[in-house]
């Protein structure tokens, strides 16, 4: 027992001896893009991991030729940036999945980039508007958005052909059609294979929006996962995999596959098709270039593409020593010269491996269209898969910031979860996931509010637990 | 030793029982001389040289141990979500604790999984050591076979969860189809998982093998051979004998192993609740799970630690009633 009481309470004691080291919601920083910045600058966060990461380092590193830049590699873990900030000693910079910037936006421990902005010449309409509203939380841009993750469909076209499936049947444009065209596969791919796969849990706000459901309201106060047509999405992917012997079958399946390797489910023909982020046409393409795969866009039920697109984000904590240094290499990482030369070192590094370039989601619209004007007419499929690509790319939907997003997203996963582990029918599980997702909700924004939505008073003026019921979120 | 000096030395634990009592009355010394100056100071700077010694660890208790406990316990008194100071809140994190589903769902998973783990381990790793006892000069390659996979980090099981007790194609269900029989989906089927993860722990039966070997060594070998001139075969023999005689040990491993599963966390984390796309299955959602989500995912420290209070009390209260069971059950060589 006692490890476990000491596992919890270590970051607690740490925490316990610095809090509140929030600034404010008016950033007091003076940026000016032409003025010289000097100092450290640690950055939480961001790994060197690939020539396209290097390349926009070196320029970013180049803007900064005076300041000592340290990257302190690996995922952003959010207990350890939020221990170092109520601990007093913050990061200057982090790199951050766009979901979690509300969460550290409400707890007040980001600043507000307007001024940054401002200051260093940025015209946010640059950027992709799905990945802008991740990242702007109550009206305010918190983070400056870069990558775009969105999903294509993938499908083998021998195992279409076999079961007679067209790829109308499986791209989400015909849900009428999608129960018969997953038996037909499934019976082509064999017991040992998965005829159709509609990936979820992790698709399923996919599903829901392909339905025209918003799981959570514009302004991400208000969970929607109990709306009849997000019942209603939940229903058919459940049904897709029940069609093959239900989750547990699908899952073992997945489980047992070389996803990453040459003996992938379309390598080795065990999977009709599925949605999958475009990250997978690279992975296909270096380990197994000659299997059958076909790349088409997933399409909603009007037939218009549609992606659910996510992505990294640059952040300014509140605690930064150093925010001019911190904002203009967070600008300079995303700028529309960054990312063409990272496109360059990729594109000379695809073809010294003798492989296509299939183009980079940058987030920044301006940067995306030059680079696609850098993509050369590749073979198919993977002319297909870029197309796809690029086409999802401009019908992209997010799910906005909010102050608890943890916790919803938690919620909907439980709720779907709850269905596949035949616990719960979609709509019993998706009003439960609805009753915490609110209640969580409420009670972030109601924090949030007291503090009159100034992250300052967030940090430094706790809210008054009379006001906020503790069991709120476990009631549900 | 004046006091007693007319009787014989107490040798027994009988002798040592009845002794106790005058001990105690005796305050420790009272009828010994007072001591003089010099040796007061003596023996005070002995008891100083012995607590600067022991300081390092004393310190290190007191702050690392100590302090977080007490610690913990004020949080779990608090709304506390690191970033902002802890605001105290009284009971409600207690109140909240009672009336949440999740809690009664971990709480249930966690024991179902001690009941099924800790007899299974325990009876494995006694059977392996009685195995291992009549190994002869093998034993010693034997013991380094099982205590290997001891060396397995915790993470690595989970992933080695997934692949060999995998529903399609994992090792398990491919040697249960050698015997005709078509295993279940171990790692994805709700009423399977705690069973598979309960087969993965075994993984680790090794270091509890070589405690019990340990004890069967010092299993008198005449009291067994005269079982067997009495015509006690090997069963009744290990039943009527050796098993009284280890009860010692068995009983270390069931509270020891009681306490570990109930603290269940790396394995099943990393199999279900890590990077999985989102699939986390209920049936493994384990205490210690689910404090680690309030505490680290939701930042809800102060009912976290609630919770590891309330985790406390119930090991407390198990392994309390082990202590008491164990006084009937347990025989220990001090005892004779």
């Amino acid at each position: 027992m006692i490890p476990v009481c000491v596992a919890v309470v270590g970051a607690l004691t740490v925490s316990a001896c610095a809090q509140g080291q929030g600034g404010g919601a008016t950033d007091a920083a003076t940026y000016d893009a032409e003025s010289d910045v000097t100092g450290t600058l640690e950055v939480l966060g961001f790994g060197l991991s690939d020539e396209v990461a290097e390349t926009r380092a070196e320029r970013a590193q180049e803007a900064l030729s005076d300041v000592d830049v340290q990257l302190v590699e690996g995922g952003l873990d959010p207990q350890r940036f939020l221990t170092a900030v109520a601990s007093g000693d913050s990061p200057d910079l982090i790199y951050s999945t766009r979901s979690q910037i509300g969460s550290f936006a409400s707890r007040g421990v980001l600043r507000p980039l307007s001024s940054c902005l401002e200051g260093e010449g940025v015209d946010t309409g640059q950027y992709v508007d799905s990945a802008l509203s991740q990242v702007t939380f109550d009206g305010e841009v918190y983070a400056l958005p870069e990558f775009n993750v969105v999903q294509v469909l993938a499908a083998n076209p021998d195992l279409l052909e076999e079961a007679g499936v067209e790829i109308p049947q499986v791209d989400g444009s015909d849900w009428e059609a999608i129960p018969e065209a997953t038996d037909a596969l499934k019976e082509a791919a064999g017991p040992d294979a998965i005829g159709y796969d509609s990936k979820l849990p992790e698709f399923f706000p996919l599903w829901a929006r392909a339905n025209g459901a918003e799981l959570i309201s514009e302004d991400g106060r208000t969970a929607q996962l109990d709306d009849p047509a997000a019942v209603e999405a939940l229903e058919l992917a459940v049904e897709v995999l029940e069609r093959q012997g239900g989750f547990g079958d699908v899952q073992a399946l997945r489980d047992a596959s070389d996803f990453f390797g040459a003996g992938n489910q379309f390598a080795s023909n065990t999977l009709g098709a599925f949605p999958i982020e475009q990250w997978y046409i690279n992975v296909l393409n270096d380990v197994s270039p000659d299997a059958p795969v076909v790349f088409d866009t997933f399409k909603d039920r009007d037939g218009e593409a549609i992606a659910y697109a996510s992505g990294g984000s640059w952040a300014i904590p509140t605690g930064s020593a150093n925010p001019q240094a911190a904002c203009r290499y967070a600008v300079t990482m995303t700028e529309v010269d960054s990312w063409l030369a990272a496109a360059e070192a990729r594109i000379a590094v695809r073809e010294e491996e003798g492989k296509p370039f299939t183009g980079l989601l940058t987030g920044n619209r301006e940067a995306d269209e030059q680079i696609r004007e850098l993509v050369e007419e590749a073979e198919q499929p993977w002319q297909g898969g870029i197309e796809a690509t690029y086409t999802a790319n401009e019908n992209t939907f997010s799910l906005p910031a909010n102050p608890a997003d943890a916790e919803f997203t938690q919620a909907w996963q439980d709720g779907v979860n709850r269905v596949l582990n035949g616990q719960a029918e979609p709509a019993e599980s998706l009003a439960r996931a609805q009753e915490e997702a609110q209640a969580a909700l409420d009670e972030a924004w109601q924090q949030w509010d007291s503090a009159g939505g100034d992250p300052a008073q967030v940090s430094q003026d706790p809210v008054d637990p009379a006001e906020v019921s503790p069991s709120a979120g476990a009631d549900g | 030793m004046s006091a007693v000096g007319a009787e014989r030395p107490p040798s027994t634990p009988a002798d040592l029982r009845a002794l106790g009592p005058r001990l105690l009355r005796r305050g420790g010394g009272a009828d010994r001389p007072p001591l003089r100056p010099g040796q007061r100071r003596a023996r005070r700077r002995a008891v100083l040289a012995a607590l600067a010694f022991m300081s390092p660890w004393i310190i290190g208790f007191l702050v690392f141990t100590a302090w977080p406990i007490g610690y913990s316990l004020y949080l779990s008194l608090t709304d506390y979500d690191v970033i902002n100071a802890p605001t105290f809140v009284g009971l409600d994190n207690y109140v909240r604790l009672v009336n949440d589903p999740d809690v009664r769902l971990a709480l249930g998973n966690t024991v179902v999984f001690t009941l099924l783990q800790v007899p299974t381990y325990v009876v494995l790793a006694f059977a392996l050591a009685l195995l291992l006892d009549k190994a002869g000069r093998s034993t010693g390659f034997f013991r380094t076979a099982f205590f290997l996979p001891r060396m397995t980090p915790p993470v690595a099981v989970g992933v080695l969860v997934l692949l060999l007790l995998n529903g399609q194609n994992g090792l398990l269900n491919v040697a249960l189809g050698w015997f005709g029989i078509d295993g279940p989906n171990w790692t994805t089927d709700s009423f399977w998982i705690k069973p598979g993860l309960v087969l993965m722990s075994l993984w680790t039966v090794g270091g509890s093998v070589l405690i019990m070997l340990a004890a069967l060594r010092n299993v008198p070998s005449e009291l067994l051979d005269a079982a067997k001139v009495d015509g006690a075969g090997f069963w009744r023999r290990t039943w009527h004998v050796t098993t009284p005689l280890v009860s010692g040990p068995l009983f270390f491993l069931v509270v020891v192993n009681t306490i570990g599963a109930l603290q269940t966390f790396t394995e099943a984390y990393t199999a279900y609740f890590g990077s999985t796309g989102g699939y986390g299955n209920d049936a493994a959602l384990f205490y210690a799970i689910y404090l680690f989500q309030q505490a680290f995912q939701f930042f809800n420290m102060g009912y976290a630690s609630a919770l590891a209070w309330l985790l406390f009390l119930v090991v407390l209260a198990i392994t309390a009633v082990q202590l008491v069971v164990s006084r009937k059950l347990v025989y220990y060589e001090g005892d004779r």
